[in-house]
Formats: C-alpha cells, sequence, structure tokens
C-alpha cells in the first residue's frame, strides 16, 4: 500500500510541530491547504487533506512532546506522515473511539481534545495506519486518494 | 458582458500610487504598477475595503446616478434598511419612504421586509435541506465572492436563497404588475450601503439574471433625501417592515431570528477571513450558523454610507425596539423554490499556478526559493502586498527579482564592487608585475 505515485516527482514539505503551542497550532495544516489551492486540487480533496492534517496537527500539540508533520502531494494522492516523540497510545482501538480522549482538563477547557481527532481522521482518509506504543511515540500514516 | 464586471474602479488621477490598499485587500487583488493601484479583476470581490482605507478617495463604486429613475414610466425604490440609519432619529421611517416619492420614485418597496421573507424561507429551507454545518449565510455578497475565490471548498456549506434585495424587487415588480401596470415599465433601484450589491446585480450569483435595475449609492441619495425630509411630514404611509427586518443592517441582525443554539456572527472582512480559514480546517463544528458581512458593524459600516457606522447601528438597534420583531407570515406560496438559487456556482480558484499539475508543482517550488531570497519585510515598495506575493507574480511572469529595491540595490552594490574592481586593473604597459 501507499506506494509512490509514479513518473512523477512528488513535493514534499515539512513542518516541525511543538508541543503545547496553541498559538502556531494550525499553521502548518493551513500551508498545506494553500499549496494545494495553487496547485488546482479540488475542492473536496483539499477539504479532506486540511481536516486529516489539522487534526493531526493538533494531536501532536496536545498528547505529544513535540513531532513533525510531512505531506507528500502527487497527482494520484496525497500523503500526511505526523511523527511525535510522545507517551504512546497504549490502546489504538479505544483510541479510535468516537468520544474517548486523553486530553487533559485545561486543554478541553480551550475547546480542544473532544476525542473526536483520530475518527475524523479516519473519515478524511482513503487509507490510514496507525503506529503506536506506550512509550514509542506515535506515527500517523494518512492517505488521500485525489479520486475516491 | 465582459467576464469580470466590478463596481470597484479607480480614477487613476487621484491615485498617488501608495501602499495603503495593497496591504488591506483581503484577495491580493491590488497591485501597484507606474505609480498608480491596479486592480487584478480575477481576483477582486468587490468588497470596498480599498475605497475605505484610501486617503486620496481614488477608490470609488460605480453606482447608477438618481437621474437614472427617470428611464422608467415606474421607478421602484428599494431601501436597504441601513438607509434608516443615516437620518437623526426624529425622521420617522415612513418620512423616508415619503421623502423618497417625493424624490420621484414611483413606489417604494422596503429591503427590510423582503429580509424578513428571506428569513421564514431560509428557516423553511433548512426544514427539508440538510447542508454540513456551520451553514453559512448568502446576505453578504462580498462574503459569496470571497468563499468563491478562497474557500470554494465551502460553497456547499452556503445556503442556496436569494438575498433581501433579489426578493424584494421580484415581489415589488409582481405585485405592481397584479396591479395593471406593463412590467417592462417597471425599473427597480436599490439603494445601497455597498459597493458589492452593484456587482451581484450586474453580474449575480446564484442566479441568471438580477431583477434590480440600477443601483444608487446612499451617499448619492443622501443630499437630496435630506432636502426632502425637512419638509415631509409623518403620517401618512404605514411601513411594512418591522424592527426584525431592519434589524438586519447590523451584524447579528440576520441570525437572531433563526432557529439556531450556536451562531457565529462575524463582521469585518479579516475576521470573516479568520473564521473561514478556521471553518475549512474542520474546525467551529459546535457553530450551525455563521452570518458573515464585510464590512464592521455590518451595512451600516458599508462603505457607500454617510453616518458615522456606530451611531447607525444605536439607531437601528432603536427602530428594532421601536418596530418589533413579530412581522408578517409570507403566504405560502412564496415560503417554496421560488427564492431558491438556480444557478450552482462554480468555484474561481484564482490561487492556482498553472493548469497542468507539474508544472504549477515546478512553479511551486520556484516560488519557494524565490521567496527565501527575498527579504521577508513585506514593505509593498515591490507593488506587491508581501514577498511571497511578489514571489508569486514573479513565477506567473508579472513581475521580476529587481522589483524589489533591496534586491536591487544588491544588485547595484554588486555592479559598483566590479566597477571599483576593475578601475584598479592597469594596463600590462604600466601596470605592476603579476
Amino acid at each position: 500500500m501507499m506506494d509512490d505515485n509514479k513518473q512523477f516527482k512528488p513535493l514534499k514539505l515539512h513542518f516541525t510541530v511543538e508541543q503545547g503551542d496553541f498559538i502556531r497550532a494550525g499553521e502548518a495544516s493551513s500551508k498545506i491547504k494553500k499549496v494545494l489551492s495553487q496547485l488546482g486540487f479540488p475542492g473536496p480533496l483539499i477539504r479532506r487533506v486540511a481536516i486529516a492534517a489539522y487534526e493531526a496537527e493538533m494531536n501532536i500539540v496536545i498528547h505529544s512532546w513535540g513531532g513533525e508533520l510531512e505531506a507528500e502531494i502527487g497527482p494520484e494522492h496525497v500523503k500526511i506522515v505526523a511523527r511525535d516523540r510522545g507517551p504512546g497510545i497504549p490502546d489504538i482501538a479505544l483510541a479510535m473511539e468516537e468520544g474517548y480522549s486523553t486530553a487533559p482538563d485545561k486543554v478541553r477547557e480551550m475547546g480542544f481534545g473532544a476525542g473526536m481527532g483520530l475518527p475524523n481522521i479516519q473519515n478524511c482518509a482513503t487509507e490510514f495506519i496507525i503506529e503506536s506504543g506506550e512509550g514509542k511515540g506515535t506515527v500517523l500514516r494518512i492517505l488521500i486518494a485525489v479520486k475516491e | 458582458m465582459a467576464a469580470y464586471f466590478h463596481s470597484v474602479t479607480l480614477e487613476k488621477d487621484k491615485c498617488m500610487g501608495c501602499t495603503n490598499c495593497i496591504k488591506r485587500c483581503p484577495t491580493e487583488a491590488i497591485r501597484v504598477r507606474e505609480g498608480k493601484a491596479k486592480i487584478i479583476d480575477e481576483r477582486c470581490i468587490d468588497c470596498g475595503e480599498c475605497i475605505r482605507v484610501c486617503h486620496n478617495h481614488a477608490k470609488r463604486a460605480l453606482t447608477d446616478p438618481l437621474e437614472i429613475i427617470k428611464a422608467y414610466p415606474y421607478p421602484v425604490a428599494l431601501p436597504a434598511p441601513t438607509l434608516y440609519s443615516q437620518f437623526s432619529h426624529k425622521f420617522k421611517v415612513d418620512q423616508i419612504i415619503q421623502g423618497l416619492l417625493n424624490l420621484g420614485f414611483f413606489r417604494v418597496w422596503e429591503v427590510a421586509r423582503g429580509a424578513e421573507i428571506a428569513t421564514q424561507v431560509l428557516v423553511k429551507y433548512l426544514e427539508n435541506h440538510a447542508l454540513p454545518k456551520p451553514v453559512i449565510s448568502a446576505a453578504c455578497p462580498a462574503v459569496l465572492r470571497l468563499i468563491q475565490v478562497r474557500y470554494p471548498e465551502l460553497l456547499e456549506h452556503v445556503i442556496p436563497i436569494e438575498s433581501p434585495m433579489e426578493i424584494s424587487a421580484r415581489l415589488a415588480k409582481k405585485e405592481l404588475e397584479e396591479e395593471g401596470y406593463p412590467v417592462e415599465q417597471v425599473g427597480v433601484f436599490f439603494i445601497s450601503p455597498c459597493a458589492a450589491k452593484v456587482t451581484s446585480v450586474k453580474n449575480p450569483l446564484g442566479v441568471k439574471k438580477s431583477q434590480v435595475d440600477g443601483v444608487i449609492a446612499i451617499s448619492d441619495i443622501y443630499g437630496p433625501l435630506l432636502a426632502q425630509l425637512a419638509s415631509t411630514a409623518s403620517g401618512s404611509i404605514q411601513p411594512r417592515a418591522s424592527g426584525a427586518g431592519i434589524g438586519w443592517a447590523v451584524i447579528g441582525g440576520e441570525s437572531r431570528l433563526l432557529p439556531f443554539n450556536q451562531t457565529l456572527s462575524v463582521d469585518g472582512i479579516a475576521n470573516v477571513v479568520r473564521v473561514l480559514d478556521d471553518i475549512a480546517m474542520g474546525k467551529l463544528k459546535e457553530v450551525d450558523f455563521i452570518e458573515g458581512l464585510a464590512c464592521m458593524g455590518g451595512c451600516v459600516g458599508g462603505p457607500l454610507t454617510i453616518e458615522n457606522s456606530y451611531l447607525s447601528k444605536t439607531r437601528i438597534q432603536n427602530l428594532s425596539k421601536k418596530y418589533g420583531m413579530s412581522y408578517p407570515e409570507v403566504a405560502p406560496e412564496f415560503a417554496c423554490s421560488e427564492f431558491f438559487w438556480t444557478e450552482k456556482i462554480e468555484p474561481c480558484s484564482v490561487l492556482v499556478l498553472d493548469e497542468d499539475l507539474a508544472l504549477a508543482m515546478q512553479k511551486l517550488e520556484t516560488l519557494d526559493e524565490i521567496h527565501k531570497a527575498l527579504p521577508g519585510l513585506d514593505c509593498g515598495s515591490c507593488g506587491a502586498p508581501t514577498c511571497r506575493a511578489l514571489a508569486e507574480d514573479i513565477v506567473r511572469g508579472l513581475a521580476v527579482e529587481i522589483d524589489c529595491i533591496f534586491k536591487l540595490r544588491e544588485k547595484v552594490t554588486d555592479l559598483a564592487e566590479r566597477m571599483v574592481e576593475l578601475s584598479s586593473k592597469l594596463p600590462p604597459s604600466i601596470g605592476k608585475p603579476r
């Protein structure tokens, strides 16, 4: 799965995401969205990528000790990889349940951490893989196909 | 009709080539070239922000003169509710309506009443159609065009219902036709606080052809109407609109009439951009309805108004109280598809660098490289609003690197250094041994 776009050099974007930086949170996904608009991708695809990238970015801000967001843009699909240093997810199935959240109260008071992040990504993604484990950090691999 | 019609235009003689307007344009639609501002047609959304910020009054809205009404035997005035806020509280709404009749209008059809009908049609529509949340109001034509240009992916959130102006125009013509007047001799004229309404008449979105025959700026009718008001008595006319419809002139006026738990009212085009950015990222899901108006305070802050917008807001609020919030139900035949958009609004992606994806990617990479090499001060001296916008213009072939004065200076310094170096070179006949 997730083979590279053939005969096409994909465009790669890389962003560093800081833990707890709510001021800049969303900047990376916003830039990815703008690039997709400049490349002329269809609106519904831009929407799905923007939402998935934003949720992944917010997960790093809220739940990790910092990490990075990568976007690889090709004619067939857009891939997002969110990699963090963090405590990892002990029970991935539980984390995927709508409404389940480990976000601290302080973060919830700010309107984040409602437990919809991973399910939202799942809804936007064509393929979605979580690699994580307690103490290992988390890697989210999201593939969104241009034509569904 | 040309591919693009814009109400906002430039009076070249007055333009000093300052960079105030390029900085404030929400769609980066203005450049300064050869000492004059230039509006890029396909990007302009006619929000009127440049009219507001231009100290030299070089930007103006193309509207129709009051004399245009003479072209029709039966001219009808459609006053925007904002008009009522332009005059002292001692002048009542019925006096303003009478004043318009005295100016030569055959009838006055209040757009505030159209707003009440729009509210009811909108509620009806949402009962039968599920739109993605948050639902976005289509009331402000500048915001509608902003969505079309910058957020085409959000078009499906917009309620596809005609504006109060269009509804009023349609009903005004219908009424006169039913009374036996030949409809082709009826001219309907909107009295407007904003430039975007002119564009929405000449180049409409959602409908094939506007029902409005001309748009007269509030600022143009203000003087003649004020002169009429002094000699116009109150009491001869009963206004049709309630305080609910009049309230549409200020931000929040539309939202408060709708049966939603969570509404968000945002005014000022820069603030609207921020909110639309959030929706595009999937935020604001708990919000049911968003009312975005391009002008601060709502239509009372329109660039074609005369009065201080804060005072206007207070006056509208007072009028809303005075005329109450209850208004007549529309006849059942109106609360149907008659006022829905008939045309799909197509995305207008002005950001796309090239139709060919591979070329667009190459251009994007070049754009990034150029942008990194620019000073990043966003000073505007090159005539583009930001260094990023200049880099984009260069990639599109519309500008060159040395348009940046810092880049030009670097080149001049290089050249000067090379000249000094060359001047120290002596011919072998008189030079030192090499």
